[in-house]
């Protein structure tokens, strides 16, 4: 396959790995953002492979280890509601919410339905005139302009029964609400690769200049996740910091400007509930309101239970960096793929989940 | 977070294309890349194109790729 | 309009014997059945190997073949695991009222076609007929005996340490094929499911080697899950290559466009072989001459490390755990 193939070169990948051995030479801690880069990352077993002056860390880019509970409780409190079709991405099929989770919830009466696209959620709504077609829209911002183009498609075609649950976050205000924790000591950051597609590189630049701390965007391949570990060294070993692109197939500085502007035109900045952090000002995105009238919140009222956290869960610390799932008292003792207590078991991208799946013993 | 994957464009019907990886085609949107040609690899996410693959970009990757890991074999 | 199946034909009353005598003896033709006895009665004897399947599958129709298919081939596949010789099939069909009659006659051709290639006879049989909705179209239970010839002695439990584990061919097919029809999925893949009877291949393979330890098709979650249970039925360790491992280009792309791992995805025509290092190559050489083992590849072997568990070695040599399958193979977008 073209542009996979050649960065899974493993020749290039072993010769990549014995330089970065030879360049780092003090203790450096890089945290990879993107839980896309977190299953690269153990996938391939480059922790393994890297010197043991690199540590790396997994950060809170997982969309849906980040949503939470009271936002999974609202996808299932809609799904129960009568002609209604829910519509969603696999990944939050098995996250459990307070009380339950959607894949429990279709076993129940409800109907939901898992898509690979907007697009097919729309053809659902066509396809099912009297029923009200909600999708679950969790993303960052890769994500979010393909659900702001489904809107403006629906509007356009005149579809009136497709509706979204707006659950999207924004990747830079994340990034500087940990690095304000200060609660690790960062050397370099792996910046998501295909977030980095829209967004380009522009918005990382305070990173470097305001906490000094390295940047490199990263594409997916074993390569491409090496040759940024081998920048990020480079950067950081030369007290040099700044925002590198090591995805330059990928990625330009100024990133996509139509995805860009068809988001801006249908969302505009909120405040976002972040699993473990918090509500996060400026770190989400809501519909505007020429765009209201697709908004599923608005347009269906659900009672909502209390909102409950498991008892015992630190996803909220893993998802911040300060704890390494094997740290977790209930990780493979209380807490499985099968059994998830928390959203980090649950995505397949979840460190929780990846330390599973993929750890050597 | 963001799986995408890099899809050939195979022809394309207004703000729609038929893309082929490793022989797997599927229709999806350029809503968000309208200046895709036929012939040009996209990434694709979720049904969309996201970007049209800058191919001497990735070249020159493979270059600094080969640059990078070479360093420390001239003794 | 296409005839339709309607609950009348399910209720034992006269529409239900004109289905079994037009639709299902006259492709499935055999004394035993042709008897429409309760039971079909025979005689064997020796050693018999006795195994049930229910077959659920949705959509019904796919790449590369259909449920009926399905039906016989993995009964089938799961006698022919133990070494044993398929000799007779049971065929029990619970049909959702609407299907129409074009699409069950389809799917009789093909369980006809399957026992065939398999040389096994359907002697006895049932119809049920249910509700709208209360059946994906069409579910099929398939129980199947076979006879073990002497000496043969095969079972999960029987790895040992040193043996190799050769995989039949191309991971992934059946499962991408599948998942490609399904609504809200849709692709067009290249791909066809490998839905086949593997019990002439066995029979070669055993021809060559009286050291076959274990047999196991890796169906439902993939060569991944299999491998882990065999693992732990031996209490042995297995290792594995990532490089050795076949994926025909079709599945590498879709599950790179639904965020699949091979190992995980369903297969209907492959199997696992764990035999005793020495005879390795005579076993591969074997298979290699069936259109069932084109693709064989001795992809690792058993150790005493690291017990009940699958390690793999990546290509860039690095070491990480494949565990078993858990819950259902989602798609996903991250």
């Amino acid at each position: 396959m073209k542009f996979i193939d050649e960065y899974r070169d493993v020749e290039l990948g072993k010769r990549l790995i014995a330089r970065i051995k030879q360049l780092s030479t003090r203790p450096t801690r890089l945290m990879e953002f993107c839980g896309g880069h977190t299953v690269a990352i153990m996938r391939n077993g480059i922790r393994q492979l890297l010197p043991s002056t690199i540590e790396m860390l997994s950060g809170p880019g997982c969309p849906v280890c980040v949503t939470a509970n009271a936002d999974i409780d609202r996808a299932i409190a809609l799904a129960h509601l009568p002609d209604v079709i829910i519509t969603t991405f696999g990944d939050m099929m098995k996250v459990p919410g307070s009380y339950s989770s959607l894949q429990q919830a279709r076993a129940g009466e409800a109907d939901i339905r898992i898509v690979y696209s907007t697009q097919d959620a729309l053809q659902i709504a066509k396809d099912n005139l009297t029923q009200s077609v909600i999708f679950i829209g969790i993303g960052f911002e890769t994500t979010a302009p393909t659900i702001a183009a489904s809107i403006l498609q629906a509007e356009k075609e005149g579809v009136k029964n497709f509706y979204v649950l707006c659950l999207l976050k924004l990747c830079p205000p994340i990034m500087k609400a940990i690095l304000d924790l200060g609660e690790i000591r960062l050397d370099g950051i792996v910046c998501p690769g295909h977030v980095s597609v829209v967004i380009g590189s522009h918005p990382y630049e305070f990173i470097p200049r305001d906490y000094g701390v390295a940047c490199v965007v990263s594409g997916f391949e074993s390569l491409d996740i090496l040759l940024s570990v081998a920048m990020l060294v480079g950067q950081i070993e030369s007290g040099k910091p700044t925002v590198e692109i090591g995805y330059r197939r990928g990625v330009k500085p100024e990133g996509n400007k139509k995805a860009l502007e068809l988001m801006d035109s249908v969302f505009e900045v909120d405040s976002a509930d972040w699993r473990g952090i918090g509500v996060v000002p400026a770190s989400g995105l809501r519909l505007r309101k020429k765009y209201e009238r697709f908004d599923a919140e608005q347009a269906f009222s659900v009672t909502l239970e209390p909102v409950r956290e498991a008892k015992g869960c630190i996803c909220g610390d893993i998802l911040r960096g300060i704890k390494t799932p094997t740290e977790c008292k209930l990780f493979r003792k209380v807490c499985f793929p099968e059994h998830p207590v928390g959203p980090c078991m649950v995505s397949s991208e979840g460190a929780c989940a990846a330390y599973y799946q993929y750890g050597t013993e | 977070m963001c799986l995408a994957v890099p899809v050939q464009v195979v022809s394309i019907e207004g703000n729609e294309a038929e893309v082929e990886i490793g022989g797997v085609r599927r229709h999806v949107s350029i809503m968000l890349t309208p200046e895709a040609k036929v012939g040009d690899y996209v990434l694709l996410h979720t049904g969309y194109a996201i970007n049209v693959i800058d191919e001497a970009e990735a070249q020159e990757t493979l270059k600094i790729l080969e640059e990078m890991a070479s360093l420390d074999e001239v003794h | 309009m296409d005839e339709v199946i309607l609950l009348a034909h399910g209720s034992g009353s006269r529409l239900s014997h004109e289905l079994i005598e037009k639709n299902f003896l006259p492709p499935l033709a055999n004394p035993l059945l042709a008897k429409l006895d309760d039971s079909a009665v025979f005689a064997i004897s020796g050693r018999l190997a006795f195994t049930t399947d229910s077959y659920v599958v949705n959509p019904i129709f796919f790449p590369g073949g259909d449920i009926g298919k399905l039906a016989v081939c993995g009964t089938i596949n799961d006698l022919a695991m133990s070494g044993a010789i398929p000799l007779y099939l049971s065929l029990s069909l619970i049909i959702e009222e609407g299907l129409t009659l074009s699409e069950l006659t389809k799917i009789v051709k093909s369980i006809k076609a399957a026992a065939e290639e398999a040389g096994a006879k359907i002697v006895t049989g049932d119809t049920k007929v249910v509700n709208r909705g209360s059946a994906d179209k069409l579910f099929i239970n398939t129980s199947g005996i076979g006879i073990v010839p002497p000496g043969i002695d095969i079972s999960g439990a029987n790895a040992k340490i040193g043996d190799k584990i050769i995989l039949s061919g191309t991971i992934g097919d059946h499962g991408i094929a599948v998942m490609s029809q399904r609504e809200g999925l849709k692709f067009s893949v290249p791909v066809q499911s490998d839905c086949a009877p593997l019990n002439k291949l066995v029979a070669q393979m055993l021809e060559a080697s009286s050291q076959i330890h274990c047999l196991r098709d890796p169906t439902r979650g993939g060569l991944a899950t299999t491998l882990n249970e065999l693992a732990k039925q031996s209490k042995v360790g297995i290792r594995i290559e990532e490089e050795k491992i076949p994926v025909c280009d079709g599945v590498r792309a879709a599950c790179e466009l639904l965020g699949f791992d091979p190992l995980y995805v369903a297969n209907e025509g492959k199997l696992v072989a764990i035999v005793a290092s020495d005879d390795a190559e005579k076993v591969l050489s074997k298979m290699k001459r069936n259109p069932y083992g084109a693709d064989v590849s001795i992809i690792g072997e058993v150790t005493d490390e690291h017990k009940g568990k699958v390690i793999m070695k990546t290509r860039l040599g690095a070491s990480r755990i494949v565990d078993m399958l858990s819950g259902e193979l989602l798609p996903r977008i991250c």
